[in-house]
């Protein structure tokens, strides 16, 4: 990705933290800084603070401790209608007594645009949004997807260099929303904005962001591009979140340089990559990705280290099989194979040895 | 997959056209649903319909008691109607002894004194005078008297009076307008139906002070409940309840002892008033007995009245539309205005017409509070009915309000759409 | 014409359903419904009478009802709908004489419905002028008259016409929100004499006289519809000088020890008693009559004084009126029937008012209004 940025810093988060009661703090000292035209994505589970991070940056919401800053200025004291930021809401918030071009031109109004500049943003924003001939609906008389359209238009109509989005597709269904996705990337970069976007749905995060912050417990467990938090999450809560993740725990036996040697709990010994464990002794979680456990001997190092399954279930999938297996004393190891002329189908009850590389095998935090 | 013709209408699956059998299927929903609401249809129907239709009937009717005055003066309408009161003279001859005769019969029926009343309410001192020539005119031997006119004179001399005379055959129909006429303010004379002096005309005034009061009542309770309705929706449910329970309090007391409590309060002796006093000022204020005891005291009562709609429908009103019209660039001021309040305009409008239609009909509060320049026009039209028991004249001021009301509930459904009332 | 019957007695029946749900299925010995005003007044006739009838008569059931200020309103409904729940009802002469001329109350006979007095002298006598309907008997004489009071008014008023003088009676005064009364007093005090007050009221220009002279007050006045009220109001403060019926400013005085005094001087003369509607079932027609004779009689009159101070109808009571039954003073200085009050009084003119009332009202209400 080629881009320039005026600024690294655009978007800056320091040491921020909020209390609502004043006894438990929802953001636990929040650093994060965003260069401009950045496709920003804050992942988490609910209650995580994502969405308290969104509203404080929106201005709906006062930071308890630290500080936010837009284009290098703080921005803690300017009121929200101050701060020049879209917003799409979940639930779109279109007005329901303006038409779809009023509510457009909404923004435009109050900052006192002229009336034929008005129409002309107005409908270029439709356009953009191939909603060109729904300006004199009402928003009720408008499908849940085209609702979304209008209310992403209203956010860029007035063409703001940020724009955040509160889980703007969570009332769509599959298909729309997978369409929707697409969509809003591309406005995003083809306008080149700033956008910070909230969601709960980790394929959402990992298909349309340039980064990702997984957020829990009030703090950010991860920020790192898609790839890199599938392939590399950083702790095992990021692992377990990201993508499906099969963990087995157990005690860290050597490490030495990119090398742990890790007891299972069932006694069996495996070779990991150290993530973030240090010393000998620690207990550790290990994390694996399904797709990456190989089942053919053949195609493994000869020195690795293998360990003995139990074929539990097998699923065909279409595009790939699932099966899942009982390992090192767990029943919930999956793995998912790709469905090639040579694959083989795994029958329940069948005993094999499965292994993988050592990188791809990460200890992490017990 | 598709089995309909394309040609013809499209059948069921037993071979009928498709539209009879739904209707067959509507019907019964539709008797079953007539049959769930029968009670209430019946009760409404009883309770509801049939007095206004009497009362509306009861504005024209002209009756005495409970007949028709040219059914107890079948003689003397026949004996008139030739009579022109413009002349300047007395009826005929016949005209007397047409009223001798149906006067004894009237006597008889103890309907005399029920005519004078009737007779009365235009024209003062036709009960008296009916009243006193019950037991003479009964009295008199119809076969022997041939002079009626000297005779009834005799009697009392009223009966040589023109303009009662007229009025009996202004009032000689089943139906009367009169009744109409006095709610406008109007009186029949030797000259025809004239307005009376502007001074006279009280209901008039009574209507508009009336309309005019409340309005202004229901703004009142707009400008205050808008803000508590707000805060209600925008608190917490537990504090929210807690506080929807001292909005509904006033539900609880009965009004007369709300009415009572706003006495002590306002009067020249009361509780503001020596606050007043003791702050340093000398005056006391006229607080009570007037339009503004009345303004204040309704607008208490009626609060709730405008609080609960405005409040299920702010209710629904999720706050990320005041924050989506901040992000977008509305200051607060603008925020409310474009975004909030046009969307609280339903509940407005609900709450407004309760209220208004509430405040018109009121008549304790005025009467309590309201002095001599706070009353309302139902406490004339209660007056009327109860005290003196005119019920032509209290049916048609009460019409006349029915008729403004629905009249305001038409301009109001031109101008916001009835559709517009929310309740919630 | 039938729909419009069905209408009548439709409305007919809403108004008479609140008394309907009371329906008597009287007998001599069944139940009977005694309709009056509630309150003390209506306390008096329990004690002096309706107790002691029922101690009397075992086992009746005596239903009371308050709606005596509608019962012109609601007897001619229950006529109506040809269903009438109500047995005996205390009213005003006025209201008697209404409903005795429409056939809605039954004529008495005094002398065989009504006792005799103990020495002899016949019903009729002993009630003499106060018979002002055959329908109607006599029960109680009251007065509208003034109270003031006694601590914020730098000396006592003696006469009616101190009510216009502002200046040496400072402070508000409430009077009825009614003509009846005021006007009479108005012109009184402009000099009209007594005998000449309702023929001037007839003309436009005594009416005008009687309301240039209320003008001179308008400012100054508390107007009320309720006799509660003026007391009320005395003992608020909210007004020094005020109108009422003499029994509810006997109970400020003597039963709450109000600083309130008591004026006497024409004071409007009333009469309350009671009548029977007309056509009754015969039973209940007879307990109605058998309870009446008993109630009237010179003693149960002069009992009912002791609970309040309204004069008993009958000449004969009047020497056995005694001492109130709880405080124990003599009730007969406090009668408005006492020679030192009655000095100046004047008897309400019924039938002046029948006639009038209705015009004089609607110019009084434009009067408020200005």
């Amino acid at each position: 990705m080629a881009q320039t940025y005026s600024n690294d810093a655009f978007v800056a988060f320091e040491r921020v933290q909020k209390s609502y009661d004043g006894e438990t703090l929802v953001v636990k000292d929040l650093n994060l800084t965003m260069p401009k035209g950045e496709f920003l994505t804050m992942l988490g589970p609910s209650g995580s603070g994502k969405t308290t991070c969104l509203m404080m940056l929106a201005g709906f919401e006062t930071a308890t401790h630290g500080e936010i800053k837009l284009g290098g200025k703080p921005i803690n004291n300017i009121p929200p209608h101050k701060r020049g930021i879209g917003m799409v809401f979940q639930n779109y918030a279109l007005f329901p007594h303006m038409t779809v071009a009023e509510n457009l031109a909404f923004p435009l109004e109050v900052r006192k645009m002229g009336k034929s500049e008005r129409e002309a943003k107005v409908k270029r924003a439709l356009d953009m949004v191939q909603m060109g001939a729904f300006g004199g609906r009402r928003p009720a008389q408008l499908s849940g997807g085209q609702q979304q359209r209008i209310a992403l238009a209203r956010a860029l109509v007035f063409e703001p260099e940020l724009v955040l989005m509160d889980e703007p597709l969570g009332a769509l269904d599959k298909q729309l929303r997978e369409h929707m996705q697409f969509e809003i990337t591309r406005i995003a970069h083809n306008l080149g904005i700033t956008t910070v976007y909230v969601t709960h749905d980790q394929t959402e995060a990992l298909t349309m962001s340039d980064r990702v912050a997984v957020f829990n417990d009030g703090r950010i467990q991860q920020l790192a591009p898609p790839d890199e938090l599938y392939e590399a999450p950083q702790n095992s809560f990021v692992a377990q979140f990201i993508g499906e993740n099969n963990t087995i725990e157990g005690v860290v036996q050597q490490i030495s340089g990119n090398r742990a040697v890790v007891r299972l709990d069932s006694g069996e010994v495996i070779d990991c990559r150290p993530v973030n464990v240090s010393k000998v002794g620690e207990r550790t979680k290990v994390s694996i990705r399904p797709e990456r456990v190989e089942i053919d001997k053949n195609r493994l190092h000869p020195d690795a280290h293998t360990l003995k399954a139990e074929v539990l279930e097998f699923v065909y999938m279409g595009d790939i099989f699932r099966t899942r297996l009982r390992v090192a004393g767990t029943d919930d190891f999956v793995i998912k194979t790709r469905n090639a002329p040579d694959q083989r189908r795994l029958q329940p009850g069948e005993m094999i040895d499965i292994g993988w590389l050592a990188d791809d095998c990460r200890a992490l935090d017990a | 997959m598709a089995e309909t013709s394309t040609n013809g209408p499209m059948l069921a699956a037993d071979g009928t056209p498709l539209k009879q059998s739904l209707a067959k299927a509507l019907k019964r929903q539709k008797r079953m649903a007539l049959l769930l609401i029968a009670p209430l249809l019946i009760f409404v129907l009883v309770s509801f319909i049939m007095p206004i239709g009497s009362m509306l009937m009861r504005s024209v009717q002209n009756t005495a008691g409970t007949d028709y005055v040219p059914d107890i003066l079948p003689n003397v309408v026949v004996a008139l109607e030739d009579w022109d009161p413009a002349t300047g003279e007395l009826p005929s001859e016949a005209a007397f002894k047409a009223m001798a005769i149906d006067f004894a019969a009237a006597f008889e029926n103890k309907q005399h004194t029920q005519l004078g009343r009737r007779f009365n309410y235009e024209t003062p001192g036709m009960s008296s005078l009916f009243r006193k020539s019950g037991r003479p005119i009964s009295r008199l031997k119809i076969d022997q008297v041939t002079d009626f006119k000297s005779e009834l004179i005799g009697m009392d001399k009223d009966w040589g009076k023109i303009e009662y005379w007229a009025t009996i055959k202004a009032n000689s129909g089943y139906y009367t307008a009169s009744y109409y006429m006095a709610a406008f303010d109007a009186e029949r004379t030797l000259d025809g139906v004239q307005m009376k002096e502007p001074d006279q005309r009280i209901y008039q005034k009574l209507m508009i002070r009336t309309l005019w009061l409340s309005a202004l009542i229901t703004l009142c309770t707009l400008a205050v409940g808008y803000p508590v309705a707000w805060l209600l929706a925008d608190l917490p449910l537990r504090t929210s309840n807690l506080l929807m329970i001292l909005v509904l309090l006033p539900f609880w007391t009965s009004l007369l002892v709300r009415t009572s409590a706003w006495k002590i309060l306002l009067q020249e002796q009361g509780v503001i008033n020596d606050i007043w006093v003791a702050i340093g000022f000398t005056e006391r204020l006229s607080l009570i007995n007037n339009q503004l005891g009345v303004v204040i005291a309704m607008t208490h009562i009626l609060l709730p009245f405008m609080i609960l709609p405005l409040y299920s429908v702010m209710k629904t009103i999720p706050p990320s539309y005041l924050r989506a019209a901040k992000s977008l660039g509305a200051d607060n001021t603008t925020a409310f205005l474009r975004v909030y309040f046009p969307q609280t305009l339903p509940g407005i409008g609900a709450g407004a017409l309760l209220t208004f239609i509430l405040a018109v009909g009121y008549f304790i509060t005025p009467e309590l509070v309201g002095g001599a320049d706070g009353t309302f026009i139902s406490n004339r039209i209660y007056f009327q009915f109860s005290s003196m028991g005119n019920w032509g004249l209290a049916a048609a001021l009460g019409t006349i309000m029915l008729l403004i009301v629905l009249l305001l509930y038409y301009v109001y459904d031109k101008l916001v759409g009835i559709d517009n009332v929310k309740l919630g | 014409m039938k729909l419009t019957k069905m209408m009548m007695t439709t409305t007919a029946l809403t108004l008479a359903a609140g008394a309907a749900f009371a329906e008597s299925h009287g007998s001599m010995a069944g139940e009977m419904t005694v309709v009056s005003w509630g309150g003390a007044y209506q306390n008096s006739q329990v004690k002096a009478y309706i107790e002691p009838y029922q101690a009397m008569n075992d086992g009746l059931k005596v239903i009371t009802d308050e709606s005596s200020a509608e019962a012109v309103t609601k007897l001619r409904a229950m006529a109506e709908a040809g269903n009438i729940t109500w047995d005996v009802v205390d009213v005003v002469a006025a209201d008697a004489m209404r409903l005795c001329d429409e056939g809605l109350a039954m004529e008495i006979d005094p002398d065989t419905m009504l006792a005799d007095a103990p020495d002899g002298t016949k019903a009729a006598d002993d009630f003499g002028d106060l018979m002002v309907s055959s329908c109607f008997v006599p029960q109680i004489v009251y007065s509208t008259t003034f109270g003031y009071r006694t601590d914020l008014l730098p000396e006592a008023p003696t006469s009616v016409c101190d009510i216009f003088d502002t200046e040496k009676f400072p402070g508000k005064r409430s009077l009825e929100k009614r003509p009846i009364g005021n006007m009479e007093w108005a012109l009184i005090c402009d000099g009209v004499a007594i005998d000449d007050v309702y023929t001037t009221l007839e003309t436009p220009e005594g009416v005008a006289q009687a309301f240039a002279k209320l003008d001179t007050i308008k400012d100054n006045v508390v107007w009320w519809s309720a006799g509660a009220e003026t007391p009320q109001l005395l003992a608020d403060g909210e007004v020094t000088i005020g109108s009422t019926y003499n029994g509810r400013l006997f109970s400020a005085i003597a039963e709450q020890g109000q600083p309130i005094g008591m004026l006497w001087d024409w004071q409007m003369f009333d009469l309350d008693g009671w009548i029977i509607p007309a056509n009754l079932p015969a039973e209940r027609q007879a307990r109605a009559l058998d309870f009446l004779k008993f109630a009237t009689d010179t003693q149960r009159l002069a009992d009912q004084a002791k609970f309040i101070s309204y004069g008993p109808a009958r000449a004969s009571s009047a020497p056995l009126v005694g001492k109130h039954a709880e405080l124990g003073i003599e009730m007969a200085p406090h009668m408005p029937t006492d020679p030192n009050n009655a000095k100046n009084t004047f008897l309400f003119n019924y039938d002046w008012w029948a006639s009038y009332r209705d015009d004089l009202d609607a110019q009084f209400q434009a009067w408020l209004l200005k």
